[in-house]
C-alpha cells in the first residue's frame, strides 16, 4: 500500500500541536517557529500531492476507505479523496497555514494555546475539503468551528465574544439544517438499497425525488450560503473579521468562507441537479446583488478591516455566480477566483495585520501619507490591491473573466450588473489607498514607523509571486481543474427534467450510469446555427444561399 | 529579415525589463545607473522597432502573427464558435498599422525618457520614476502589438494603472493623488464597456483574434451571425472603452486634472500615445465599425462635438498646461471624427503628427516650467522670448503646427481629416458631411486662436514674472532642449514628407503604407475612402488655411502688443459665453454631485441604515427573540415537583380529551 497522504495531511497538525504542547510555556520563539514547521511540512505534503496528482484524471484520487462506524445496515466511512475541485483549496489551505502563523508574531498572550489551535483548525479544514464520506465532512465542519470560535473568543479584539458567539451560532444554524438534510440523504439511499450509506460515492447515484430535492437542496445551500457568506446572509463577516487577530482573519477570508462556495460545488450540483437548475437564477441574483451591495458598502467603511471583509461579500459573489452560470467558463472562473480571493485577500488582511501591529488602529483617518514612511509596505500593498480590483496579468482578472463569460452565457444581464463590480471595486479599493498611503504624513503617530522586516518580506512574497503566477500561466492551475468541472457539469446535465415538468412526489428512475465521455452534449438549438457557421468558414460567403 | 519579425515580441519585453531592474534595483544603484537603464531600453525597443519596419517590407502580405503562449481558456460559446476552442494567447501582430504605432511609441517615447532625464534630475524618487515610465511603455507597446482584444486590454488597462502612478507620482499632494484616482475611475467606467464588448464579440465569432474577426465579420454578417443590431451595440460598447481611455465626452473629465503629474507624463502619456488608444482600437476594428454605420456616425458626432466642446474651454484657461490638455481633448476628437466618417489613413496620420507636436508642445511648457520654477500660469510669464531662445523657438514651431500653418505637420493631417468628413456618406442628418465639416471649421479657427493666445500670452505680451522669477531665469539644458528641436524638426517636415505628394494629386506616403490595413472596411464598404478629386482638395485646404490664419491673426492683435489686464479681450468679446466655457459647461459640477456626491450618499444609506439597521437588526432580532422565548419557558422548570405533576396533569387530560373526542 502507498503513503496514505491524505491522512498524513490530516495528522501532521494534531501531531505537531501534541508536541508543542509538551514545550514549555516560556519559549514563545520555539512555539511559534515550531508552528510554522509543521505547518510547512504539511504545505510540501500538499505539493508532493499536487505533484502526483494526475490532471487527467476527473474522479477522486489518493482514495483512502475505511469502515468507520458499521451498524447492520448503517455504514459510515472514513473515506478520503482528492480530485481537482479540491486539490487547489488543500494547496491553499496548507499555504495560507504557513503564512497565517507567520504573520502571527504579534501574539504574545496564551501563545502555547494558540499555535496548537491554529494546528488543529488546519486539521479540521484540510478535512473538509477531504472528506469523500458525508458524515465524515459534518463532522469536520463542525469540528472546526471549535478552533475557529477560539481564535475569534480569545486572541480578539474588545467585542470578540458577540463577534464569536454570532459566529458560531449562524453557521451552526444552517449546518444543523444540513445535517437534517444530509441524513435525509442517507436515509433515501437505505429505501433504495437497504444500506444507509453516508459515501459520497454510494449517495451520488441516488435519485432523489424531486419534490424532496428542492428541500435537501435548500438546506445545503442555506448552510453554505452563510458560510460563503451570500447577500443578505453576511452580517456575521464584519463583526468577526473586525474582531479576530490577524491569522483569524487571513484563514477565515482565505478558507472558510471557500468552504460554502465548495459545498456548492461538491454537494449541490451533483446531487440536486434539478433543483440546482431551478434555484440558480435565485442564487445568481443574490450573488450580483451581493457583488454591488458588499462594493458599496466597502466604499464608505472607516475601518480597513470592515472594508476588506464588505469587500469579500462582493468577491464571493463573483465566486457563487460563476458556480450557478452552471457552465464551464463559470465553474473554472468560480474555483479560480476561490484560490485568487484566498490569496488577495488573506494578503490584505496580512498587510492590515502588520500596521496594526505598529499603530494599534485600522481606522483609514488614523492613517495618511505612509507610502513617504513605509515605501515597501505600500509597494506591496499596491501590488495585492491591484490584483484585487482585477488588473490583467494578476490573477483576480483572470478568475474575474471567466466568471462574467460563463455568466453572459447563462444570461447577458448577469454579466452587465457583475461587471459593475469591476467599476466599484477600484472605487473603493484606490479610495482607500488614496486616504492611507497618498497625501502628506499629517499624523505624528506615523512618523516613526517602520518598514517590513524580513519576516513579513517573506510571508508576503509568495503570495506576490501567485497574484502574476496566476494571472500569466492560469492554465497551470486551471489544466487539474477542468476534467472534474466536466464531470459535475456532465452530471448536472444528464438530468434534463426540471422541478415543475414532474408530478410532486413522483419517483424517477434511477439516473444511468455516467458516460466517461469528457465532451460535453452540444445544445441542439444552436446545432442550425453552428452548420451555417462551419460552411461560411470551409467555404466562404459565397457557399451560403 | 523573418528573425526579427520572430522575435519582435522582445520590444515591448525591453521596457519591462527595464522598469523590473528600476524597480527592484534602481534606488541602491544610482541615478545614473537608472537613466542608462530607463533610456538604454527604450532605445532598443525603438531600434527593435526600426528593424520591424524594415523587415515587414519583405514579408508577404505585409502581416505577421505569432502565438507566444496561450492565456486564458475562454472555450467555446454555447452558439458554437469560429474555433473549436479559443484560447486567448499571449501574442502579437505586426502589420503597417502596429508597425506606425510602435515607431511612434518609441520614437516619441525615447525622447521624453530623455528629456525626463534632465527634468527630474533633482527629483528624490528618480528611480520610482523612470521604473513607472518603462512600465507605461511596455504596456502601450503590448497595446498596440496584441494580436487580440483581450491581451490589447491587458495593455489598455496596464497604461490606466501607469497614468494613475504617474498623475499621482507626487502623491504628498493630496490633488495629484486624487486626480490620479479619478483618471483610474473614469478609464475604469470606459473598460466596463470594453469588457462587455469583448463578451458580445465572443459570443458571436468566438475568438478575440484581430485578424480573424476583421476578415470574417463580413461573411458572418452576410450569414446572419452578425446582425447590423449586433454590430452596432459592439462597436458602441467597444467605443465606451474608447471615450474612457481618449477622453471624449462623456468620460473626458479626468485628462485635465491629470496634469498633475510630472510634465514629461502629461506629453507622453496625456498626449502623444496613451490617449491615442482609442483611436487606434476603432482603426484596428475596422471591420467592425464598416458594418455598424450607425455607430460609426456616433464616434464621428462624438468626436466632433468633443473637438469643438474642448477647444472652447481651452480658450479659457490661464494654466498653460490645461490649455494643451483640452487642446489634446479637441485634437483626439477631431482623430474621432476621422475614424468616423471612415478616414481611417487621416486619423491615425493626424495621431502621428499630433503625437509630435503636442508632444513637444507639452515638453516646451514643461520647460518654462523648469525656468520659472514650476509658474504655470499664463498671467505669470509674458516676454519669455527673450529669455528662453531654444523653448520658444521649439515652442513656437508646435504651435504654428498645431494652429494649421501652411506645410507644418498639424496643416496635412487635419486637411485631411474635413476632406475626408465632407466627403463622408452620411448615414444621417446628425452625422451628415457638411455639418462635420463645419463643426470642424469652427474647432480649426478656435483652435488657431486658443494657441496662439497661450503663445502670445507666454512669450510675448508684457512681461508680469516677479523678480524672484526672473532673477533665477534660465534655459534648460541640453539633455531637455535637444528631445525639443527633434520633435520641432518633427512638427515642421513629417507632413510635407509623408502627405506631400497629395498635393500633386498623387496618394500620400502614409495613405499607400497603411492602405492595405483597412482593406477589410474597404471590402465591406464597397468603396475607396472619399478621395476628393484634386481642386476640390486644394479649394479646402485654402478655406482650411485661411480660417487658420484668421484665427492666429486675430490672437496676435489682441494679445501680441498690449498689456494683459483681465478681462481679456476674448473675455470681454464672449461675456456670459467665456464663463460658461470656463466652468466646462457645468458637466464636471454634475458628475461630481450625481456620482460622488450620490454615490456616497446610498453607500452610507447602505451601509447604515440598511446594512447594521434592517439586515444585522433582523439577525439580532432572532437571537433576541429567541433569548424571550428562553426567558418565558424558563420558568416553566421552576424546579417545584408540583409544577412539573401539575404539567403531567395537563398533559393526561388534553391526551384523554383527544381520544374521547375521536
Amino acid at each position: 500500500m502507498s503513503l496514505p497522504i491524505l491522512t498524513l495531511l490530516l495528522i501532521v497538525p494534531v501531531l505537531g500541536a501534541v508536541v508543542l504542547g509538551l514545550f514549555p510555556r516560556q519559549s514563545t520563539g520555539a512555539l511559534k517557529w515550531g508552528a510554522v514547521i509543521v505547518a510547512l511540512v504539511n504545505f510540501a505534503l500538499s505539493v508532493v500531492l499536487w505533484l502526483r496528482f494526475n490532471p487527467a484524471e476527473p474522479g477522486m484520487q489518493f482514495e483512502e476507505n475505511l469502515p468507520w462506524i458499521r451498524a447492520l445496515s448503517f455504514q459510515m466511512n472514513y473515506h478520503l479523496g482528492v480530485d481537482g475541485i479540491s486539490l487547489l483549496l488543500v494547496v491553499l489551505t496548507t499555504l495560507l497555514m504557513v503564512l497565517a502563523l507567520l504573520g502571527s508574531w504579534g501574539i504574545t498572550d496564551r501563545v502555547k494555546e494558540y499555535v496548537v489551535t491554529m494546528l488543529l483548525l488546519e486539521t479540521g479544514m484540510l478535512g473538509v475539503f477531504l472528506a469523500a464520506d458525508l458524515f465524515l465532512f459534518y463532522v469536520f465542519w463542525e469540528a472546526m468551528l471549535i478552533p475557529m470560535y477560539l481564535l475569534i473568543g480569545v486572541w480578539g479584539g474588545p467585542n470578540r465574544i458577540y463577534a464569536a458567539i454570532k459566529f458560531v451560532l449562524y453557521t451552526a444554524v444552517g449546518s444543523i439544517l444540513m445535517l437534517v438534510a444530509i441524513v435525509a440523504l442517507a436515509w433515501l439511499h437505505g429505501q433504495n438499497t437497504g444500506v444507509t450509506a453516508y459515501d459520497l460515492d454510494a449517495v451520488l447515484p441516488t435519485r432523489v425525488p424531486l419534490a424532496m430535492q428542492a428541500w435537501l437542496f435548500a438546506a445545503f445551500a442555506l448552510a453554505f450560503a452563510i458560510k460563503v457568506p451570500l447577500f443578505p446572509l453576511h452580517t456575521w463577516l464584519p463583526d468577526a473579521h473586525v474582531e479576530a487577530p490577524t491569522a483569524g482573519s487571513v484563514i477565515l477570508a482565505g478558507v472558510l468562507l471557500k468552504m460554502g462556495t465548495y459545498g456548492f460545488l461538491r454537494f449541490c450540483l451533483p446531487l440536486f441537479p434539478e433543483a440546482t437548475r431551478a434555484f440558480a437564477p435565485l442564487l445568481a441574483v443574490l450573488a450580483i446583488v451581493g457583488i454591488i451591495y458588499g462594493a458599496l458598502v466597502a466604499l464608505v467603511q472607516s475601518d480597513v478591516k470592515k472594508l476588506v471583509a464588505y469587500s469579500s461579500v462582493s468577491h464571493l459573489g463573483f465566486v457563487v455566480l460563476g458556480i450557478f452560470a452552471l457552465n464551464l467558463q463559470g465553474l473554472e472562473g468560480g474555483l479560480l477566483q476561490m484560490v485568487n480571493h484566498g490569496i488577495s485577500t488573506g494578503a490584505l488582511f496580512l498587510l492590515v495585520g502588520m500596521i496594526y501591529e505598529r499603530r494599534h488602529t485600522r481606522l483609514i483617518a488614523d492613517y495618511g501619507g505612509l507610502w513617504k514612511q513605509m515605501p515597501l509596505f505600500s509597494a506591496f500593498f499596491l501590488i495585492i490591491a491591484l490584483s484585487s480590483i482585477a488588473l490583467p496579468f494578476t490573477n483576480g482578472f483572470v478568475g474575474e473573466f471567466l466568471i462574467l463569460l460563463g455568466a453572459f452565457h447563462a444570461n447577458k444581464a448577469w454579466a452587465v450588473f457583475a461587471a459593475l463590480g469591476m467599476i466599484l471595486s477600484a472605487a473603493y479599493m484606490l479610495w482607500m489607498f488614496q486616504r492611507v498611503f497618498f497625501g502628506p504624513l499629517k499624523n505624528p503617530a506615523n512618523t516613526g514607523l517602520a518598514d517590513l522586516n524580513a519576516r513579513e518580506v517573506a510571508t508576503l512574497v509568495p503570495l506576490v509571486i501567485l497574484v502574476f503566477w496566476i494571472g500569466i500561466t492560469p492554465r497551470f492551475f486551471l489544466n487539474p481543474v477542468r476534467p472534474a468541472l466536466q464531470e459535475v457539469l456532465l452530471q448536472y446535465q444528464s438530468s434534463p427534467l426540471s422541478l415543475s415538468q414532474a408530478p410532486a412526489g413522483a419517483r424517477q428512475p434511477a439516473r444511468p450510469p455516467l458516460t466517461r465521455d469528457r465532451s460535453l452534449p452540444v445544445p441542439a438549438a444552436s446545432a442550425p446555427r453552428d452548420a451555417r457557421r462551419a460552411l461560411v468558414l470551409a467555404h466562404g460567403e459565397g457557399a451560403l444561399p | 529579415m523573418q528573425m526579427v519579425l520572430e522575435y519582435a515580441w522582445l520590444i515591448p519585453v525591453f521596457p519591462l525589463v527595464g522598469a523590473i531592474l528600476n524597480g527592484l534595483l534602481g534606488k541602491r544603484l544610482g541615478k545614473p545607473f537608472v537613466s542608462f537603464v530607463g533610456v538604454g531600453t527604450v532605445a532598443a525597443a525603438f531600434a527593435g522597432a526600426v528593424a520591424t519596419l524594415l523587415a515587414l517590407r519583405g514579408t508577404a502580405g505585409g502581416v505577421f502573427t505569432k502565438d507566444l503562449f496561450a492565456w486564458i481558456p475562454l472555450g467555446t460559446p454555447p452558439g458554437g464558435g469560429f474555433s473549436a476552442n479559443f484560447d486567448a494567447p499571449v501574442g502579437y501582430l505586426i502589420d503597417p498599422l502596429s508597425v506606425v504605432m510602435v515607431l511612434v511609441v518609441t520614437g516619441v517615447g525615447l525622447l521624453i525618457h530623455l528629456y525626463s532625464v534632465g527634468y527630474m534630475a533633482h527629483d528624490p524618487d528618480y528611480s520610482r520614476y523612470f521604473t513607472y515610465l518603462n512600465l507605461f511603455a511596455a504596456s502601450m507597446l503590448t497595446l498596440v502589438m496584441a494580436n487580440n482584444f483581450l491581451l490589447m486590454f491587458v495593455g489598455w488597462e496596464g497604461v490606466g494603472l501607469c497614468s494613475y502612478l504617474l498623475i499621482g507620482f507626487w502623491y504628498e499632494k493630496e490633488s495629484a493623488a486624487a486626480a490620479g484616482k479619478k483618471a483610474f475611475l473614469v478609464n475604469r467606467v470606459g473598460d466596463f464597456g470594453f469588457v462587455l464588448g469583448m463578451l458580445f464579440l465572443f459570443s458571436v465569432f468566438g475568438t478575440l483574434r484581430f485578424t480573424d474577426i476583421n476578415q470574417s465579420a463580413q461573411q458572418f454578417h452576410q450569414a446572419g451571425l452578425l446582425t447590423t443590431g449586433m454590430a452596432t451595440l459592439i462597436a458602441l460598447l467597444l467605443f465606451v472603452g474608447a471615450t474612457g481611455k481618449s477622453a471624449q465626452l462623456p468620460l473626458w473629465v479626468w485628462l485635465p486634472d491629470a496634469m498633475e503629474g510630472p510634465t514629461p507624463v502629461s506629453a507622453l502619456i496625456h498626449a502623444a500615445t496613451m490617449v491615442t488608444a482609442g483611436v487606434y482600437m476603432i482603426a484596428r476594428a475596422n471591420a467592425l465599425y464598416a458594418l455598424a454605420p450607425a455607430a460609426s456616425a456616433v464616434v464621428a458626432l462624438v468626436g466632433a462635438l468633443t473637438a469643438l466642446f474642448a477647444a472652447t474651454i481651452a480658450l479659457t484657461q490661464y494654466d498653460l498646461k490645461r490649455v494643451l490638455a483640452y487642446s489634446t481633448i479637441s485634437q483626439l476628437g477631431l482623430m474621432f471624427l476621422a475614424v468616423g466618417v471612415g478616414a481611417y489613413t487621416a486619423g491615425i496620420f493626424h495621431l502621428m503628427t499630433h503625437a509630435f507636436f503636442k508632444g513637444l508642445l507639452f515638453l516646451a511648457a514643461g520647460s518654462v516650467m523648469h525656468a520659472l520654477g514650476n509658474k504655470i500660469d499664463l498671467r505669470e510669464m509674458g516676454q519669455l522670448h527673450r529669455y528662453l531662445p531654444a523653448t520658444h523657438r521649439t515652442f513656437q514651431i508646435g504651435w504654428l503646427a498645431i494652429a494649421g500653418f501652411p506645410l507644418l505637420a498639424g496643416w496635412w493631417s487635419k486637411d485631411e481629416i474635413l476632406a475626408g468628413a465632407l466627403h463622408v456618406q452620411a448615414h444621417a442628418w446628425w452625422a451628415s458631411g457638411p455639418l462635420l465639416y463645419g463643426i470642424g471649421l469652427v474647432v480649426t479657427l478656435l483652435t488657431a486662436f486658443y494657441m496662439s493666445r497661450a503663445y502670445y500670452l507666454a512669450f510675448h505680451s508684457n512681461q508680469r514674472l516677479d523678480a524672484h522669477t526672473e532673477a533665477h531665469l534660465h534655459e534648460s539644458p541640453p539633455v531637455m532642449t535637444g528631445p525639443l528641436w527633434i520633435l520641432a524638426g518633427l512638427s515642421a517636415v513629417a507632413g510635407i514628407v509623408l502627405a506631400g505628394p497629395v498635393l500633386l494629386g498623387r496618394e500620400s506616403l502614409i495613405g499607400a503604407y497603411l492602405h492595405p490595413v483597412w482593406e477589410p472596411a474597404r471590402h465591406i464598404l464597397g468603396h475607396e475612402a472619399a478621395h476628393p478629386p484634386l481642386p476640390t482638395l486644394l479649394g479646402l485646404m485654402a478655406v482650411a488655411t485661411a480660417v487658420a490664419l484668421a484665427g492666429i491673426l486675430a490672437a496676435r492683435r489682441a494679445y501680441r502688443e498690449p498689456a494683459f489686464a483681465a478681462p481679456e479681450p476674448a473675455e470681454r468679446r464672449l461675456g456670459a459665453w467665456w464663463r460658461f466655457f470656463d466652468q466646462k459647461w457645468h458637466i464636471e459640477q454634475g458628475y461630481h454631485a450625481l456620482f460622488v456626491r450620490g454615490g456616497t450618499r446610498l453607500s452610507d444609506y447602505l451601509a447604515g441604515p440598511v446594512d447594521q439597521g434592517s439586515i444585522d437588526g433582523a439577525v439580532n432580532g432572532i437571537g433576541r427573540a429567541v433569548e424571550v422565548m428562553g426567558e418565558g419557558l424558563r420558568r416553566l422548570q421552576g424546579g417545584y415537583v408540583r409544577g412539573y405533576a401539575f404539567s403531567v396533569l395537563i398533559g393526561v387530560v388534553v391526551v384523554m380529551a383527544y381520544f374521547v373526542i375521536r
